[in-house]
């Protein structure tokens, strides 16, 4: 097994000796060529010739051993013909000097061109509509308001036309009113915890919790889980779609579940170290605290065998990230889903931790401005909208999901074809229009980050004067960012100011307050005072 | 020869200085030299005080932003002409003061310029060399 990085030290010196790749699973080995001054000067790819090819996988391979190189693991890409060889580009991952691996769970789905998604989305689209206009009438009514009629849906385009469904509509439909399907043909319900009066409830059919476990399994796989692995399931089981949704995706995998849920820290810790778990999979948040209490019970880190952590349920920041692999020795991946649309498994982070894939051949991601409620291009950030594309019990067309995200269109380093979204930066509910801009607090905060700020706190005030809208930005100063010169402070604030006008493209007054002077309530923090009276 | 000053960022608020010195004297701490430099949002509050490494501490502690800063302290005599002699030997070899402040010591009848500069070893060489005292560290703490 290696441990030696790439990267740092530049483009490794490889001559024609014979490499083997292996698929991570252990079935496919083959034989290959690294060919002179075949590798690109690029230090994370390199090109490599395939001869020998007696069966292929579009796995993990791992390529070495070599004086100089060690040995290297990374991900298979689509190939390229060329003179009767396979050419495949090579991405070798290295974080922290740990190599990691990720491999396709459904290599046809997972890399397929965009045209052939186009095709299959168009395909499943129009199926959808077509079924919700026949059993739904809560959806035959609000299409047939928009004078819309499943035959007018043609193309991936028309899908704008169609309605919104928003938080709203589920509750009113309470409870089995956006069912698609008769009550006897749902096997499983879940249901959200509703604050505030009824609960949003969703249906699975048994050809859905199929896809379901599928899709999970195909999170566990790109994060490099295996049937080898040990999964520590700490999501609360119930109700809720964490628990359960992680359960069978697990098992779908091959790997060991262990249905843990959530709580009992000294417990989860025992078990930890005695099944020898290499996946844990909970919130962050649990996850910090677990982190927390096992250094504070004098765990020796080598003594567990966690690789990877599977995190969601809520948001979370790289920072966090940072703090999680470095107090656990894991690679932290965001997962993402929530039950309306289906449940953990909606988008996963690769290990390019660049984004998360949206599996679109499931779903169909938009993002759209919350206000004109007009989709926005690749690359804006905005409010993240999803149409289902194969549930059966509980489709849903164009649900509003009030979070906050950006959709990347670039094919991955993995190879991977599915978009990738911005891991959640917000919910539409704390966006704030100043002078006629949306603004959103995670901005001002990954501004903050680029100053060098671990944990950024700050408080937008945003007042009406002269019908003016002014918005002040008040930011605690933390160490890092202080200067005993009062020069030194005010060229930070002039570098902030001019960092937000060009980030939100509006000015802004900062003002640099005092350490935990700022409010905050049960340890989370008050961003925004909107004193405008409208 | 260095002396270690601590920084302390304040917000113009009523209660922020008391606090400060609320906090060091609970520990123990006396302020040997004070100076405050300030815009209408906020002050930099410059200390020198006997135990630098505590007062760093019990104030970061108490959740002020704070840090350690070397500067030089020179004792001047107190008569004409004292301090820009000083700052003439300074000026001649191109070495820009930041700020500096002064304060007097019971003990004798001189003063003390505390200053800053970005070149803190050859401000001193270039005073030594002119034979301008300066005030080691633990001297100025025992002030
Ligand atoms: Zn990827």
């Amino acid at each position: 097994m290696l441990k030696r990085s790439v990267g740092a030290a530049g483009c490794p010196a490889v001559t024609g000796e014979r490499y083997r790749i292996m698929s991570c699973t252990g079935k496919v080995a083959l034989a290959i060529r690294v060919v002179p001054r075949k590798i690109l000067s690029v230090p994370w790819w390199m090109e490599i010739f395939l001869f020998t090819v007696t069966s292929f996988s579009r796995t993990c391979f791992e390529l070495g051993p070599s004086g100089q190189l060690g040995w290297y693991r990374g991900i298979v890409s689509p190939s390229l013909h060329r003179d009767g060889d396979f050419l495949f580009k090579v991405s070798v991952h290295t974080i922290m000097g740990v190599e990691y691996m990720t491999s396709y769970w459904d290599a046809h789905h997972e890399t397929m061109s965009r045209d052939q998604l186009a095709e299959i989305q168009t395909k499943r689209l129009k199926t959808l509509v077509e079924r919700v206009y026949t059993s739904v009438p809560f959806y035959r009514q609000a299409f047939q308001e928009k004078g819309i009629t499943p035959g007018d849906i043609k193309s991936l385009e028309d899908l704008k036309s169609l309605p919104f469904t928003t938080k709203k509509d589920l509750r009113d439909t309470y409870p089995f009113g956006l069912f698609a399907v008769p009550r006897s043909e749902i096997v499983r319900m879940h249901a959200s915890s509703g604050t505030t009066g009824k609960p949003i409830v969703v249906g699975y059919t048994k050809k859905d919790l199929d896809t379901w476990s599928d899709l999970v399994a195909r999170c566990f796989s790109m994060a490099g889980g295996t049937k080898e692995d040990v999964v520590q399931n700490a999501y609360g089981y119930g109700l809720f779609t964490g628990g359960l949704g992680i359960h069978y995706g697990a098992e779908r995998l091959g790997a060991t579940i262990v249905p843990i849920s959530g709580g009992n820290t000294a417990r989860q810790i025992m078990l930890m170290q005695d099944f020898q778990t290499s996946i844990l999979t909970c919130t962050p948040s649990y996850a910090l605290y677990l982190a927390d209490e096992i250094h504070a019970a004098g765990v020796d880190l080598g003594t567990l065998h966690l690789k990877v952590g599977i995190f969601g349920a809520e948001p979370w920041s790289n920072n966090m990230r940072r703090q999680l692999e470095e107090k656990l020795g894991i690679r932290a991946h965001d997962i993402y889903g929530l039950s309306e649309v289906l449940g953990p498994g909606v988008a996963m982070e690769c290990p390019c931790q660049n984004g998360l894939h949206v599996f679109e051949d499931h779903f169909i991601p938009e993002i759209i401005d919350p206000v004109t409620e007009q989709p926005l291009p690749y690359g804006e950030k905005g409010e993240l909208v999803f149409t289902t594309l194969t549930k059966e019990g509980f489709p849903v067309i164009r649900y509003r999901t009030k979070d906050i995200s950006t959709l990347y269109p670039e094919v991955c380093e993995c190879g991977r074809t599915h978009l990738r979204m911005e891991r959640i930066t917000g919910r539409t509910d704390d966006m704030l229009i100043i002078r006629g801009v949306n603004v959103f607090p995670s901005q001002i905060e990954s501004v903050l980050l680029e100053f060098g700020e671990t944990e950024p706190h700050y408080l937008l005030v945003v007042d009406r004067k002269a019908s003016l809208d002014d918005l002040e930005i008040q930011v605690e100063l933390s160490a890092n960012m202080f200067s005993d010169k009062i020069a030194g402070l005010e060229v930070l604030e002039r570098r902030l100011r001019e960092r937000i006008l060009s980030v939100l493209g509006i000015s802004a007054k900062i003002k640099l307050v005092e350490p935990k002077s700022l409010p905050r309530s049960e340890g989370k923090a008050k961003r925004v005072i909107d004193r405008r009276e409208l | 020869m260095r002396v270690q000053q601590i920084s302390i960022f304040l917000e113009n608020k009523k209660g922020r200085l008391a606090k400060v010195t609320e906090v060091l004297g609970e520990n123990q701490i006396n302020i040997r030299a004070l100076s405050i430099a300030d815009t209408t949002d906020f002050g930099i509050l410059r200390l020198i005080v006997n135990k630098p490494q505590l007062a760093y501490q019990v104030l970061k502690e108490a959740g002020f932003t704070v840090s350690t800063t070397d500067v030089i302290a020179v004792e001047v005599t107190d008569q004409p002409g004292g301090l820009s002699n000083i700052l003439r030997h300074l000026d001649k070899v191109g070495i820009n003061i930041e700020y500096l402040y002064a304060f007097v010591t019971q003990t004798t009848s001189a003063a003390l310029i505390v200053f800053r500069v970005e070149q803190v070893d050859e401000a001193i060489k270039v005073l030594q060399g002119n034979s301008i005292r300066i005030v080691p560290g633990d001297e100025v703490y025992q002030i």
